[in-house]
């Protein structure tokens, strides 16, 4: 969901300027404003709410209380942000439901819009809300198009109600009237109606989708509009308004990259809320739009409560629990590792979550150059291990490594690569699991959890010895003979890059488990 | 423009520049502004709207007194020079000519080849088409509908879901086994920004061509698209090496103006336009035609 992402790179830019300068300027304001106006021209916004905009924009950088405050540059980005998510919408709406049952919901847009596989993913969307939708097939002019909704109907666990074959023939506003009944009598709670597509000017497709929607009389009209779509979209919008009076809007394959700039100009020029974002191709790519969040992460904030909320629903609460008390226990092994990654995986690309933490618009250049195969290499080189040696990385000597490597088609150096990096993971993870503070290269040292643990004289009194394995057993006769008090979790020891220090081996951090007993 | 009926761009211009006529002079600064809006309204996007408004600066400053007729048709003029940079004939002298059609999701691909396809086999030239949006569900059907529509073979996939390269290689397979005159390959929509999607187009081409030379690999646009058509234009030549342009949905009240911007930019001419959803829909493309609509 690298959403809006050309627009928020434009804006950053935009405000650039301004960020490193401690004064506002009248001159400095009008030079931003430039950038923003032609910035959201770029991503399609229409002129009339470009203009809207800026001058909005402009007028309230200018006022004094913004040049009274400690930092205007922040004061400016906040503006742009409150326009942003005054034109997105607001609050955002969720979908409302009728008292009496059937709710109708009727789908209307431009042809490719992506009517059916949206009305597919809102079907599935219910199922799993425990509701029993019904489709319904009113697309009876393209070719295949009830074929179509046949197929999303049962990859969506849906029932669908498709009394005529399409291709031209049968009637879409008996079918839809026809179709309440249906859901009545075999009490579906909620009826969607996936209707032709068809251009605003289209007099008299127009007509039919409004005594579609008085047949119906649907709790919601769902305009579906493509974030691609051009200055075109206030126009579309409008007359689509008029035509059947949506409720609210969907906004179509946001997973491309820039654009839905026009969602801006739809929701100022119609005053409807756009209530859910598709995203993809799959039946699940699909989630409520939220305007505030939409709005940050233009403005490069991340939307953070996004990723969250996939981040809870990809990792169930059980398997994270187990791989707590694994991170606590110290038996994390390359197993785990693979399946965390697999759960990564489920979260959706990799890259999409990256686009939505703060600050990663930055690196969004080395994202795109970021390979997500590479997690599939990975998984190949630990695939390719035997379960003793995913236990134990200990085991991998040369020669293991050589027939991993093979069997993984990769090289003994990519493996080399995986092992240390899983190690320095293991690690990590151990510290975060015991309330300490990872250790991040190029950071300062941060404190850890319980103050009243010493910091563990690592540095001093471990073994220099060049043997891994006679180290590991010396640092962990050394750690033994350590008070449990003075022995921590987070030492400056575990430093990721920490050159010729030694670093406490598993081992060593079982034997500081076991003195540390219950304490942890 | 909110608010108010879409006009033609000519339309408008006029009633910018309401009868009487003007000197280069006593054209304002309000006219340029409204000309932009004009421009930036049929989605030319800011840099092309720009570079219009410096080019018709420029020779409305040489030709002195103008009149609001002189400034549409030296408008017009701009444009059609612009669009007919290129050549825009279909090229389909191998034997068989393949036609692979690609674009993202929803632009009308396949309502396309059932255009494409009447109109060469109205041609006495006998088609094929390859069935290779294995992806979406009943793609196959809706494009095997247009395919006895237009009255020509189709070639489809032996199972559900099977490589869409392996359609493209037997449908040219057919073609070559029963001297099919052209081939068309149907692909499924993808967007240009997944690489792995991106990446089996480059295989289809690979496979298509151990049988035979690719003739046009045709880029569906869909007019009303914005700034982002660019983009899709830059990313479909790279992975699959496009040679032409469709311009589908000009019936619509969007002007494809985006298209100059993708000429420009891709030096990829625009080949076709797509101008309903009837099966005879469909136009070689003209500049002066064009530039007329643009300019209505």
């Amino acid at each position: 969901m690298a959403t809006f992402g050309e627009l928020s790179t434009r804006l950053t830019d935009a405000l650039k300027n301004l960020r490193t300068k401690g004064k506002l300027s009248a001159a400095d304001v009008d030079g931003t404003v430039r950038e923003i106006r032609r910035a959201l021209l770029d991503a399609d916004v229409s002129l009339d709410v470009v203009k809207e905009f800026t001058a909005v924009v402009r007028e309230r950088a200018l006022s004094d209380d913004v040049n009274k405050a400690l930092n205007p540059a922040q004061q400016v980005v906040q503006i742009v942000n409150d326009e942003l998510v005054t034109i997105l919408g607001g609050a955002g709406r969720r979908l409302e439901f009728a008292k009496k049952p059937p709710t109708v919901i009727m789908l209307a847009g431009l042809q490719g819009a992506g009517k059916t596989t949206l009305a597919g993913k809102l079907a599935k969307w219910l199922v799993k809300e425990k509701h029993t939708p019904l489709l319904v097939a009113c697309d009876l002019q393209r070719p295949n198009a009830v074929t179509q909704l046949e197929v999303v109907a049962e990859s969506a666990g849906a029932a669908i109600f498709a009394p005529e074959p399409g291709n031209g023939k049968g009637d879409p506003v008996k079918v839809a009237k026809d179709s309440i009944k249906y859901a009545t009598d075999k009490q579906h709670d909620v009826v969607i109606i996936d209707t032709a597509g068809r251009l605003g000017v289209d007099a008299e497709m127009m007509k039919q989708a409004a005594d579609i929607r008085k047949a119906t009389n649907p709790d919601e009209v769902l305009f579906v509009i493509d974030a691609m779509i051009g200055q075109d979209a206030v126009a579309t919008a409008q007359a689509f308004q008029q035509g059947v009076d949506f409720t609210g809007v969907v906004l179509s394959k946001l997973d491309g990259d820039a654009r839905g700039g026009a969602a801006l100009s739809v929701v100022s020029a119609t005053g409807r809320p756009i209530i859910f974002a598709s995203t993809g191709e799959t039946l699940d790519d699909f989630e409520p739009f939220y305007p505030d969040r939409m709005a940050s992460r233009i403005l490069d904030l991340g939307d953070i409560l996004t990723l969250i909320e996939q981040a809870q629903q990809a990792f169930d609460a059980e398997e994270s629990a187990r791989v707590q008390s694994k991170l606590a226990s110290e038996t994390f092994t390359l197993d785990d590792f693979l399946e965390q990654m697999q759960q990564i995986k489920k979260m959706g690309s990799l890259k999409g979550i990256m686009g939505m933490l703060p600050g990663a618009n930055k690196m969004r250049d080395q994202l795109d150059n970021f390979d997500e195969r590479e997690i599939t290499r990975t998984e190949a080189i630990i695939r390719s291990m035997t379960p003793g040696e995913r236990q134990n990385t200990k085991l991998l000597n040369g020669s293991r490594r050589l027939r991993i490597a093979k069997g993984s088609g990769t090289t003994v150096t990519d493996v080399n690569q995986l092992v240390t990096r899983f190690e320095q993971a293991a690690k990590m993870m151990k510290t975060v699991a015991k309330g300490g503070m990872p250790n991040m290269p190029g950071m300062p040292q941060m404190g850890h959890g319980g103050g009243s643990k010493g910091k563990k004289p690592q540095g001093k009194k471990a073994s220099k010895s060049g043997n891994p394995a006679k180290r590991a057993a010396e640092n962990a006769a050394l750690a033994a003979g350590v008070k449990p008090g003075a022995a921590g979790s987070g030492g400056s020891g575990f430093g990721l890059g920490a050159g010729g220090k030694s670093t406490p081996s598993a081992e060593e951090m079982e034997n500081l488990k076991k003195m540390l007993g219950g304490g942890l | 423009m909110s608010g108010t009926p879409r006009l033609g761009l000519g339309a408008k211009l006029k009633a910018l520049l309401t009868g009487e006529s003007r000197s280069a002079k006593g054209l304002t600064p309000d006219s340029w502004d409204d000309l932009e809006a004009t421009l930036l309204g049929a989605d030319f996007g800011p840099d092309v709207t720009d570079e219009l408004i410096g080019t018709m600066r420029q020779r409305v400053g040489q030709l002195g007194a103008i009149d609001d007729d002189d400034f549409l048709r030296l408008l017009r003029e701009i444009l059609e020079e612009q669009l007919s940079r290129f050549d825009s004939t279909l090229r389909l002298s191998d034997r068989p000519a393949v036609i692979l059609v690609v674009g993202v999701n929803g632009v009308g691909k396949t309502t396309t080849i059932g255009k494409v396809a009447k109109f060469i086999s109205h041609a006495g030239r006998s088609v094929v088409i390859g069935a290779a949006d294995t992806f979406r569900a009943a793609a196959v059907d809706q494009v095997a509908t247009w395919a006895s529509r237009a009255g020509v073979d189709i070639v489809r996939p032996q199972q559900d879901g099977q490589d869409p390269s392996s359609v493209a290689y037997q449908t040219v397979e057919f073609a070559l086994r029963n001297e099919t005159d052209v081939v068309i390959i149907d692909t499924a929509g993808r967007l240009h920004t997944k690489g792995g999607l991106m990446d089996e187009l480059t295989k289809i081409r690979r496979v298509i061509e151990k049988q035979a030379p690719i003739s046009e690999v045709l880029l569906v646009l869909d007019a009303t698209t914005g700034q982002n058509g660019v983009r899709q234009a830059e990313a479909f030549l790279e992975h699959a090496g496009v040679t032409g342009l469709v311009l589908t949905k000009l019936d619509g009240s969007a002007k494809g103006g985006f298209v100059l911007a993708v000429q420009e930019r891709t030096g990829i001419p625009i080949k076709l336009i797509g101008t309903g959803e009837g099966i005879d829909d469909l136009q070689g493309f003209s500049p002066v035609a064009f530039a007329a609509g643009l300019v209505a």
